[in-house]
C-alpha cells in the first residue's frame, strides 16, 4: 500500500502532546499501510483512553484513509469508545450463562441505582455501566468485570453493593 | 532446528523436571484466575520457601484443568492429585500435608474417578492442565512439534492433505464442513500468495473452548496452522482473536516468539524449504467478524460486513488470494492426526462425524466447566453423568447449542448422540461448542428474545432482512412477552422468521431465527399461554384460539 506517507508520519502533532509519539511509533511499526487502521485504533485508544474526533483525524492523515474511513470503522466495532469512560468501569456480562443465572436482575438494580443506562456513566462521572457479550468465565456466572477485576456469583443485592464501595473508596475492589 | 535438536530440547526438558520431587500445578486459565488462582500461587511459593520443600518443588501454571465452577483448581502432579477450592489456606495445607508428609489432603481433594473425567475423551485438551503453558519446551517435551516435523521431512504437502481427509476431520466452528476437502480446495487454488486464517473471534456467549485452548496449549493451535501452511502453499498465517481474552493474547504472542526463537516459525523450518510465519490480529468486538467473509475484510482493515459467496475464501480471500480459514479446534486436532494417524482419529467418534469435541458447560448445571467428549456421545451422559445435573436438582428443561444460531434441544432427545447430523435434526446446530442447560425457571419466550436481542445488536446492517428484520421479530417477542400480542403476531413472527432465514446474505441473518424456530417447535405453549384472546370474525366467545390459528 502507500509507502511514501512516512513524511506525515514525523511530524509530531501540534498540540505539543507526547502522547502522540507514541501513537506515531505503532504507525511507523505498521509502515502507515491503511490495512493497520484496527491495529491503529486499538494504540491509539490504549494510549488516549478513547477516541475523539482529532485523534480519527490525525490517524486518518497518517495512514491516508479518508476521515470517513476512519469514523466508519471506529464506530462498526463495539471495543472501540468515542466517548470518555469514567473513572470505574463496571461492565456486566449479558452472555448466555449469566443470563441464564439472572443477570436481567442485576442490570435493573444496577441501572437503578446509577440512575443511568448500560452503555452509559453516571452524572457524576464516576463509574461507566458497560454490556459485555461474554467474558468467559461462564462457570462463576453471573459475573462482572469491575475496574479489570472479575467479580463472580453476583446478585442484585451485593452488585450494588460492589458499586457503593468504588463509590465511596475510590480504591481497588478485592475479588 | 532439526530433528535431532528437536528431540534434544525434549530430553532436557524431561530431565529438567525430573530433579524435582513434587510438581505443583496450579490453573492458570481465566476461569480460575478470577477465582484468585494467583494468590494460591503464591501461597503456595510462600509456604514452600518456609518449609525448605522450594528447591525440590516446581509451582507452574497451567492451562484450563476442566472443573471451572470449582476453582482455583491444582493439581500434585507426583500422584495426580486434584484439589479444587484451593484458597491460601487450602494451599498451606497441602503443602504442609502432602507435600512434606506425603498425605493427601481429603478435604479439597476431587474424585478423578468421577463419571465428570472417565466419560470424557482429551485429544485437544490433552496437554490443557498438565504442562505449563508459557513454555514451548514442554509442549515439545509432550511430544509438540513432532507432527510437523514429521509432515515436513517425511511427506508431500498432498499427502497431508489426504491424511486430513481420511480421519474424517471436519471444522468445529460449527458448520462441520470437511476440513481435507478444504485443504485440498486451497492447495489446487492458483495464486502468487496463499494464506492460513486462525478464527478465534469465538463470538457466541457462552462459549469458551477455543479461549481455554489457546490460553492452555497455544502452540498446538501454531503446530497445526504451520502443517496447514506446509500443506495448502502459504506462507503466511494470522490468528484472528477477540480483543475480549488479553490472556490468550497474551500467551500467543509469546509462543510466536518462543516458536521464532528456537526456529520453529520463521525460514526453513527443519532445514526444509517451507518457510511459515504468524501473525496476530486483534478484533474489535463485532460477533459478525466470526463469518468468514467479515472476518478477512476486518483483517484487512476495514468494517467487518460480509460479501456474498461464491467466490469463496479457498479461492479468493484474504487480498483476494486463495485463503484457508479454520476454527481453533479444528487446528488444534491437526497434529495428533499427524503423528497417530488418521485411522487412529476416525476410530473415534461417530463414522460421519469422526473425533471428539470440545463443549464448554454453562447455565444451571453443577459441573460447569470445559469437557472434551466423543462425538456421539448422548446428551444424557453429558448433561447427567459429566454435568452432573442442574444446579439445585431442579428439573432439567432444554439445553442450548450453537449460541445464537442454534436452537434448544428439550429433554424428549436427551438420548440423542451428540453429532453433527442428530443435532440438525431436531433443529439445533453443533455450533462451535457451547452448551447451556436451562431447567424449569427458565421462561423460553425470554431466551429467544435474549438471543434476538444479540442478533439485533450484531447485526452488520448490509442487507435489509437481518438489519429491519431482526428489529421487527425483537418487537414482535417483545409483545408477545408482555402478554399484548395476538394469535395474528404469532402468525406474522413465524412468516417474518421465515423470511429473514431464507433471505439474509450471510449466516448471522440465515441463523439469527433458529432460536425463535426452535423454542416454538418445542415450547409453543409458552408462546400460546401469553397471547392475548384471538380477534377473528367467527366467534367473539372465547373459544378455543387454536382452531382460528390454522
Amino acid at each position: 500500500m502507500s509507502q511514501q506517507s512516512s513524511s506525515t508520519v514525523k511530524a509530531a502533532h501540534p498540540s505539543g502532546d507526547n502522547r502522540f509519539k507514541l501513537l506515531d511509533r505503532t504507525i511507523t511499526k505498521y509502515q502507515s499501510r491503511g490495512n493497520a487502521l484496527i491495529e491503529v485504533l486499538h494504540a491509539a485508544q490504549g494510549i488516549f483512553g478513547f477516541l475523539e474526533n482529532d485523534l480519527l483525524i490525525y490517524i486518518a492523515r497518517a495512514l491516508r484513509l479518508p476521515t470517513s474511513t476512519v469514523y466508519g470503522v471506529a464506530t462498526f466495532y463495539h471495543f472501540f469508545r468515542l466517548k470518555p469512560k469514567g473513572e470505574h468501569t463496571f461492565v456486566l456480562c449479558m452472555g448466555t450463562a449469566c443470563y441464564v443465572k439472572g443477570a436481567e436482575g442485576i442490570q435493573k438494580s444496577v441501572e437503578e441505582y446509577c440512575k443511568c443506562k448500560l452503555g452509559e456513566t453516571t452524572a457524576d462521572n464516576k463509574i461507566s455501566l458497560i454490556q459485555a457479550r461474554c467474558v468467559g468465565s461462564c462457570g462463576l456466572a453471573p459475573v462482572a468485570v469491575i475496574d479489570d477485576n472479575v467479580a463472580g456469583k453476583l446478585t442484585p443485592d451485593n452488585a450494588v453493593d460492589r458499586i457503593k464501595r468504588l463509590q465511596e473508596h475510590a480504591a481497588e475492589v478485592s475479588v | 532446528m532439526t530433528i535431532e535438536e528437536l528431540r534434544e530440547v525434549a530430553e532436557k526438558e524431561l530431565l529438567r523436571q525430573k530433579k524435582f520431587s513434587h510438581r505443583v500445578l496450579y490453573c492458570s486459565a481465566a476461569g480460575c484466575i478470577s477465582c484468585g488462582s494467583n494468590a494460591t500461587k503464591e501461597a503456595f511459593r510462600k509456604s514452600l520457601k518456609e518449609s525448605g520443600c522450594d528447591k525440590e518443588t516446581e509451582v507452574l501454571g497451567t492451562g484450563c484443568m476442566g472443573l471451572c465452577g470449582q476453582g482455583p483448581l491444582v493439581k500434585v502432579d507426583s500422584d495426580s492429585a486434584l484439589y479444587e477450592r484451593v484458597d491460601e489456606k487450602a494451599a498451606q495445607r497441602i503443602v504442609r500435608e502432602h507435600i512434606v508428609a506425603g498425605k493427601r489432603v481429603t478435604d479439597n481433594l476431587v474424585d478423578t474417578s468421577s463419571p465428570f473425567f472417565s466419560s470424557q475423551k482429551k485429544i485437544v485438551l490433552e496437554n490443557c492442565g498438565k504442562i505449563n503453558a508459557e513454555s514451548v519446551e514442554e509442549y515439545i517435551a509432550a511430544g509438540g512439534y513432532e507432527a510437523l516435523a514429521k509432515a515436513l521431512t517425511e511427506r508431500q504437502p498432498i499427502e497431508v492433505i489426504e491424511a486430513v481427509r481420511k480421519s474424517g476431520l471436519r471444522g468445529r466452528g460449527g458448520a462441520g464442513y470437511p476440513t481435507g476437502l478444504k485443504w485440498g480446495i486451497v492447495h489446487k487454488a492458483k495464486g502468487e500468495q496463499k494464506y492460513v486464517i486462525c478464527n478465534a473471534d469465538e463470538g457466541d456467549p457462552g462459549a469458551f473452548m477455543d479461549r481455554s485452548v489457546l490460553e492452555g496449549d497455544p502452540h498446538r493451535v501454531l503446530e497445526g496452522m504451520a502443517i496447514a501452511g506446509y500443506a495448502v502453499g502459504a506462507n503466511q498465517g494470522f490468528i484472528y482473536i477477540r480483543a475480549e481474552y488479553p490472556l490468550a493474547i497474551e500467551r500467543l504472542k509469546l509462543a510466536i516468539k518462543q516458536a521464532e526463537r528456537i526456529g520453529l516459525l520463521g525460514n526453513r523450518i527443519f532445514e526444509s524449504q517451507f518457510s511459515f510465519r504468524i501473525d496476530l490480529r486483534i478484533g474489535a468486538g463485532a460477533f459478525v467478524c466470526g463469518e468468514e467473509t467479515a472476518l478477512l475484510r476486518s483483517i484487512e482493515g476495514r468494517r467487518g460486513r460480509p460479501r456474498p459467496r461464491p467466490p469463496y475464501p479457498s479461492e479468493r480471500g484474504l487480498w483476494g488470494m486463495p485463503t484457508l480459514i479454520n476454527n481453533v479446534e479444528t487446528y488444534a486436532n491437526i497434529a495428533p492426526i499427524i503423528v497417530r494417524g488418521s485411522d487412529w482419529f476416525a476410530s473415534i467418534g461417530t463414522p460421519k462425524s469422526a473425533g471428539t469435541k470440545v463443549f464448554a458447560l454453562a447455565g444451571n448445571i453443577k459441573n460447569t466447566g470445559l469437557i472434551e467428549v466423543p462425538m456421539g456421545i448422548p446428551l444424557r451422559t453429558i448433561i447427567f453423568d459429566i454435568g452432573g445435573g442442574t444446579s439445585d436438582g431442579t428439573e432439567f428443561k432444554a439445553a442450548q447449542t450453537g449460541g445464537p444460531s442454534g436452537g434448544c434441544i428439550p429433554k424428549e432427545f436427551l438420548d440423542l448422540p451428540v453429532d453433527y447430523e442428530s443435532l440438525a435434526t431436531v433443529g439445533s446446530i453443533m455450533g462451535s461448542g457451547g452448551l447451556i442447560v436451562m431447567d424449569s425457571t427458565s421462561n423460553m419466550v425470554e431466551v429467544a428474545k435474549y438471543f434476538m436481542e444479540f442478533c439485533k445488536d450484531e447485526s452488520c446492517g448490509k442487507c435489509i432482512p437481518c438489519r429491519v428484520g431482526t428489529v421487527h421479530i425483537h418487537g414482535l417477542l417483545n409483545k408477545i412477552s408482555q402478554g399484548k400480542a395476538t394469535r395474528d403476531d404469532l402468525a406474522l413472527l413465524e412468516e417474518l422468521c421465515n423470511t429473514v432465514a431464507r433471505t439474509s446474505l450471510c449466516g448471522l441473518g440465515q441463523s439469527a431465527p433458529n432460536p425463535v424456530f426452535s423454542t416454538l417447535r418445542y415450547f409453543r405453549d409458552e408462546y400460546e399461554r401469553l397471547l392475548t384472546e384471538p380477534v377473528t370474525f367467527i366467534s367473539s366467545s372465547g373459544g378455543n384460539g387454536k382452531a382460528a390459528q390454522s
